[in-house]
């Protein structure tokens, strides 16, 4: 996530990393036989999908404001 | 069903490294897709049924559609056709078609030997709702809280202002009074893009 500037690379990215994290749950959560793990993957899941979409309107609404999709463009935006 | 299980984590592995190592976005995709599939059959093998399922529908089918709407929309109008040409050859795609036919082989495999769970045993999808009604219930709320928060900023921060005609020929002139108070879609865009 670090390495790849391209802002679709980023969001997917994150996706991967929640996916590793309702992994570890589950995998606990079948390790002691408890049902809570898979009830917090269900959040997990229902977090992600709210975050992609609001993280692609903004990724659409950057490119066409500063026609890229670098992150390093994107720089001067402070205040 | 061990067998099935290592070998589903080593496709998740490879085809997770192999969609960072991308540098291009739908080939990445196609990776990203195949990890997500092979996740879910991490899933069933730990014998959670139930969430393997939601992993397909709901990460790999919407989640992953939102992604190739996205990219698709930002590609438009480049060089469209040499690009797609450029796509359909067969080096990009026989790397997510193989690891996606070993997962299949994997299916075919568990759904055949019909046993499902790892010696530490299953959670059945009735146990789950019941945790999940019970103690959870304000979680549940609070995610349909989210939900409806991602579902409203999504539709404000995608909001394309369409071209306008005050723009065109200058705010404060007749002509482009006129040419907005004429279409209402565009008077209607007009005073919700100026709101703060």
């Amino acid at each position: 996530m670090l390495v790849r500037r391209n802002l679709i690379f980023v969001l997917m990215s994150l996706e991967v990393m929640l996916n590793a994290a309702g992994l570890a749950f589950v995998v606990a959560g079948a390790r002691w036989h408890q049902a809570d793990g898979q009830v917090v993957f269900l959040f997990i899941l229902a977090m992600a999908a709210a975050e992609v979409a609001v993280g692609l309107a903004l990724v659409m609404q950057i490119y066409h404001r500063f026609k890229s999709l670098d992150v390093d463009a994107l720089s001067e935006m402070r205040g | 069903m061990e067998l099935a299980f290592y070998s589903a984590g080593a496709v998740a592995v490879l085809s997770t490294v192999l969609m960072l190592t991308r540098l291009n976005v739908v080939h990445a995709l196609l990776y990203l897709i195949v990890s997500l599939l092979a996740v879910a059959v991490v899933f069933y093998t730990l014998g959670a049924p139930f969430v393997a399922a939601l992993e397909v529908i709901v990460y790999a089918g919407a989640i992953m559609v939102l992604f190739v709407f996205a990219v698709m929309i930002l590609n438009l109008g480049q060089h469209g056709v040499e690009l797609e040409k450029q796509w359909l050859t067969p080096g990009i795609w026989t790397g997510p078609a193989l690891l996606a036919g070993i997962l299949i082989i994997e299916v075919f495999y568990l759904t055949r030997s019909g046993t499902a769970g790892l010696a530490t045993g299953a959670v059945e999808p009735k146990e789950v709702a019941l945790v999940l009604f019970g103690p959870y219930l304000i979680c549940v709320e609070l995610a349909s809280i989210v939900l409806l928060a991602g579902l409203v900023g999504a539709y404000h921060l995608g909001f394309r202002k369409v071209e306008k005609p005050e723009i065109q020929y200058g705010r404060n002139t007749a002509k482009g009074r006129a040419a907005a108070s004429r279409n209402p879609v565009l008077a209607r865009t007009d005073r919700l893009a100026r709101t703060p």
